[in-house]
């Protein structure tokens, strides 16, 4: 019933609104203005357009001012402060830039309507000021390229040798994460030997996986650089952090690796924020499928001391499944070596914190 | 459909324009041709005049209402993610009986989510803005402003249709089967797009995004070597290239671009096609999906994006450009002014043509490509910011001191400048690698391209439909549902996407079904909510659109010869021009297209095929000469 009466409401407003349109037309038609090409709506349209500048300049004005805080993650790593004074420096150009053409496109709009008798300004090109606003840009352009490119190098450039390695393998619609263990080598894994288990793929027979371990959560040291290797096993998936100001895709097939530095503790951010229950998460951010938006991980930063004791209670996989080890020993050598995956997986990693501490 | 095509009067001999100087050999040619058309066209079955059409005219007809019917189901399924984005925890058990089986206990399936996205992306990017703004306007204006009877194959021109036809319901019937149309995204990425264990989607409907496709890029190619070769051969008498509306010089290029790029998408839509069904391995390696490790190896999702880049970027342009040329004539006509710099015009477009095959890379920074590329694409991107200030520039300058009147197509095109700075300034942003780290497929993304390409080309197709309304069906469009119309959808668009940025800078993931369960993105409920109201109010205003659209081909105000007193050719044909355009020869063109209050001249506009000699008030001394 009541969706009856929505739906007649709304018919007869449609009603309403086809005879209001009609009899606008012949009031139009009755008043003489119907064919004149230009009537008073010209100039009600110009004064909008002041209208727009001024509220829809303000409204911007407002919102971002009052969102301000909301929009700014806060930032926990080395290069998130310097891309994050990069990106507000490049927001302050824009918005220049933004603020000069948005006011001469309405304030032209107004200044310049249609008056009677006046005659438009015959004005066709003029080389001058066509090379001025030609040059300008591509100088402030090349500007902000040099800078973003410096960063960029930096940013992508290769990881400290004594940085932290952890690995992550994104999988619908879950992130796995492995760390070396205490010979510091993260050992092969293969596609083909996944199972319910054996979620990572390990090959236990090579020696280096031996001690290598799986967490739920990711642990990394403050202060330490961390280069996080990342793998999928199935579609693409992509790394995202958004306080340390790191993302990476995971390929299938092709290992990428993104490397920062935590610059404060779970604990600390937790203080500056006043937020006990706050977490740094990792966000799955390249589409993977029906709970793609549900894919998540929490990161934990610890104090350089912290991690270390951490990282030693650690237990590795192969200890905590030794039946995977078993089955691996009844497995004809033949199966074994053809499923080795390329040497590029047994990459040395360093200590897990460098002398230094 | 209307009346608007009247019987051809097709005898040659009318000169419409007293003829100076000799007649040249081609328009004679055309008029012999026409003579010959008469016995084909002039009691024609209405199947031939209306359906299997091969009169330009026609067929943009047949491209604007397929792609306005387009427009409306990519509006429609935008509104029902909005739904599910604003209200997160609402029930939506109300459109079960729409949706069936995707609503779950009163739940927006999520994998139909991503379907809903999908689809809205591929509609909206192909068939509405690519062949629905492309495909409409090349085909009307590319004969009518160069001087020509018909485009050089009406035949082509008409299979160019038909193909898009086809495309689109394989398209719509991938809507309709049990494990839901392409949920992978517009741009397809696989592995997720070739396996249909990874998602339903990737099933039947996936085939049938592929299928559509390839018909969809067979009509692209069609239409655009009709419209190059239109261009380069079938200009009238006196008709330079340097004397073309900057209009045709943006379908000219963007045609060339389709033509380029569109065969690479074909290429990994059939690499893609032999992955999902004939077991290759040109995307996929080292795959463990559904308790199965795959046999697939050595190949590369990457090369997968490469490919589709390589088409995805000039896409953008495809998009956009036949945008800009139209805003160009709009503006410079109702400034009565001329276009500020047509050189530079003319010279920024091929810039951007040139560009937008070398930035493709830019969607890939953090894909895992070799940051050194990511370099190289950075520098190339952010050039592009050039030109494309030139063309705003010039804008501007056109507007400083014109006298202006404010038509439907004058505001859209004064919008369409607005959204294209608001959109085009935040790609300095994504363009730049450093900062497209933090800010890769985010909201910030999908704010900018529905700012710069999405909003931008839906108001370059407004204005192009008020402005031409009167050329199509021979009566005017109601100007007060205009003006409701633009100011609705102007702040409508900036509602929805200005608050999207501030989502997009606290690094909301885009394509999320949800984002309740993250605390780093749990601030901006109420901020989601408005958007989705306000893109919920901005897309029912559009029906205004609608309704005056096709209220006006019958009831519209009859139109006069050339009712916003323009200097283009498609205005000196008769008001409801039949086959053939012009009744009797062909105008030629002694001018460029911008001779708007020249001074000197008694009336503010001088079309191009009035000779100097007759103007000898207002020339130019260069112009002097010519004329004598």
């Amino acid at each position: 019933m009541t969706a009856l009466t929505i739906l007649l409401v709304l018919v007869l407003l449609l009603v309403v609104f086809a005879m209001l349109f009609r009899l606008q037309i012949f009031t139009s038609i009755f008043s003489g203005t119907f064919t004149r090409d230009i009537g008073m709506s010209n100039s009600v349209n110009a004064i909008l357009m002041l209208v727009f500048l001024v509220f829809g300049g303000a409204w911007f004005a407002y919102s971002f001012v009052e969102n301000f805080n909301k929009m700014n993650p806060p930032i926990a790593s080395i290069h998130g402060h310097e891309m994050e004074r990069m990106f507000w420096i490049t927001m302050a150009v824009i918005g220049v830039a933004f603020a000069i053409t948005q006011s001469l496109l309405f304030v032209y709009s107004y200044k310049y309507q249609y008056k009677e008798g006046r005659r438009a300004y015959f004005f066709s090109h003029n080389n001058k000021i066509e090379v001025i606003w030609t040059v300008i840009p591509a100088i402030v352009m090349a500007a902000l390229i040099f800078a973003g490119w410096k960063a960029w190098t930096r940013i992508t450039g290769p990881a400290p040798k004594d940085s932290v390695v952890v690995e992550l393998m994104g999988k619908q619609f879950n992130w796995l994460v492995r760390y070396p263990g205490r010979d510091m080598k993260l050992g092969v894994v293969n596609y083909r030997m996944i199972d319910a288990v054996n979620e990572f793929g390990f090959d236990l027979s090579d020696k280096s996986a031996l001690d290598d371990f799986t967490t739920n959560e990711i642990h990394v040291p403050k202060g330490v650089p961390v280069l996080i290797k990342i793998r999928s096993r199935d579609v693409l998936h992509a790394v995202y952090m958004p306080h340390f100001r790191v993302q990476m895709y995971a390929v299938p097939g092709m290992p990428t690796r993104f490397w920062f530095t935590p610059t404060m503790t779970t604990d600390e951010m937790r203080a500056k924020l006043g937020n006990p229950g706050f977490n740094y998460e990792l966000a799955c951010n390249q589409i993977c499928g029906g709970s793609h938006f549900a894919m998540k991980a929490t990161v934990i930063v610890d104090e350089p001391d912290d991690y270390q004791n951490w990282y030693a209670a650690q237990e590795s996989f192969a200890k905590k499944n030794p039946e995977v080890l078993a089955a691996l020993k009844q497995k004809p050598a033949s199966m074994v070596s053809q499923a080795t995956t390329p040497a590029e997986t047994k990459e040395v990693a360093p200590a897990p914190l460098a002398a230094s501490y | 459909m209307s009346d608007m095509a009247a019987k051809p009067n097709l005898s040659p001999g009318v000169q419409t324009q007293g003829g100076i100087g000799t007649a040249a050999v081609p328009a004679t040619e055309h008029g012999e041709h026409l003579h010959h058309d008469e016995h084909e066209h002039h009691d024609q079955h209405w199947l031939w005049k209306y359906v299997f059409s091969q009169d330009h005219k026609q067929i943009a007809k047949q491209f604007l209402i397929t792609g306005m019917l387009w427009a409306i189901l990519g509006g429609l399924l935008s509104s029902l993610f909005r739904l599910q984005l604003g209200w997160p925890e609402g029930s939506m058990e109300w459109l079960k009986p729409f949706l069936g089986k995707w609503i779950e206990a009163g739940k927006l399936n999520p994998e139909f989510y991503l379907a809903l996205v999908t689809m809205h992306g591929t509609i909206m990017v192909f068939f509405v803005l690519t062949a629905g703004l492309s495909g409409t306007f090349s085909n009307f204006l590319i004969p009518l402003q160069v001087g020509a009877r018909d485009m050089a194959s009406g035949f082509m021109n008409m299979l160019s249709y038909w193909f898009f036809f086809l495309s689109s319901i394989v398209m719509l019937s991938s809507l309709f089967i049990e494990t839901g149309p392409a949920s992978a995204g517009w741009t397809i990425y696989p592995p997720l797009s070739a396996l249909p264990q990874a998602i339903p989607g990737s099933g039947s409907g996936m085939t049938l995004w592929l299928v559509s496709m390839a018909l969809f890029i067979v009509s692209q190619l069609l239409g655009g070597v009709n419209y190059v070769t239109t261009v380069i051969n079938m200009r009238t008498r006196g008709m330079s290239m340097s004397k073309l509306p900057l209009t045709i010089w943006a379908f000219f290029l963007t045609a060339i671009l389709g033509i380029l790029s569109f065969p690479v998408l074909f290429s990994a839509a059939l690499l893609l096609i032999f992955d999902r069904s004939f077991g290759t391995s040109f995307f996929l390696s080292d795959i463990y999906i559904a308790g199965q490790a795959l046999s697939n190896q050595g190949g590369s999702p990457v090369l997968f994006q490469h490919l589709f880049w390589f088409l995805g970027h000039p896409e953008v342009y495809i998009v956009i450009m036949p945008a800009m040329g139209m805003v160009s004539e709009v503006l410079a006509t109702n400034a009565r002014k001329p276009i500020f710099g047509y050189r530079a015009m003319i010279g920024s477009l091929i810039g951007i043509s040139l560009l937008s095959f070398v930035v493709w890379a830019h969607h890939m920074f953090v894909t895992g490509m070799n940051p050194f590329l990511g370099s190289v694409f950075m520098f190339l991107t952010l050039i592009i910011a050039v030109p494309s200030g030139v063309k705003v520039f010039n804008w501007l300058a056109t507007l400083w001191r014109g006298n202006i009147r404010f038509t439907a197509a004058m505001l859209f095109s004064i919008g369409f400048v607005s959204l294209f700075i608001s959109g085009g300034l935040t790609g300095i942003i994504l363009g730049n690698a450093t900062l497209d780290i933090q800010m890769h497929n985010t909201y910030f993304v999908v704010a900018h391209f529905h700012l710069v390409m999405g909003s931008s080309a839906f108001f370059g197709l407004f204005a192009g439909v008020y402005h031409w309304f009167p050329k199509m069906f021979g009566r005017m469009m109601d100007e007060k549902l205009g003006y409701i119309h633009f100011w609705l959808t102007f702040a409508g668009v900036y509602l929805v996407f200005m608050p999207m940025h501030y989502v997009g800078i606290a690094g909301f993931p885009r394509r999320y079904y949800a984002w309740t369960g993250f605390d780093a993105f749990s601030q901006f409920a109420d901020m989601n909510k408005f958007i989705s109201v306000a893109a919920i109010i901005a897309f029912l205003g559009q029906f205004i659109f609608i309704f005056n659209f096709f209220y006006s081909i019958y009831r519209g105000r009859r139109a006069t010869q050339n009712p916003w007193n323009s200097t283009t050719l498609e205005w000196t044909t008769p008001v409801n021009p039949g086959h053939g355009n012009w009744p009797g020869e062909i105008p030629a063109v002694y001018r460029w297209p911008y001779d708007y209050s020249k001074p000197g001249s008694d009336v503010d506009f001088i079309p191009q095929n009035v000779p100097y000699s007759k103007t000898q008030s207002s020339n130019l001394p260069y112009e002097q000469e010519i004329a004598e």
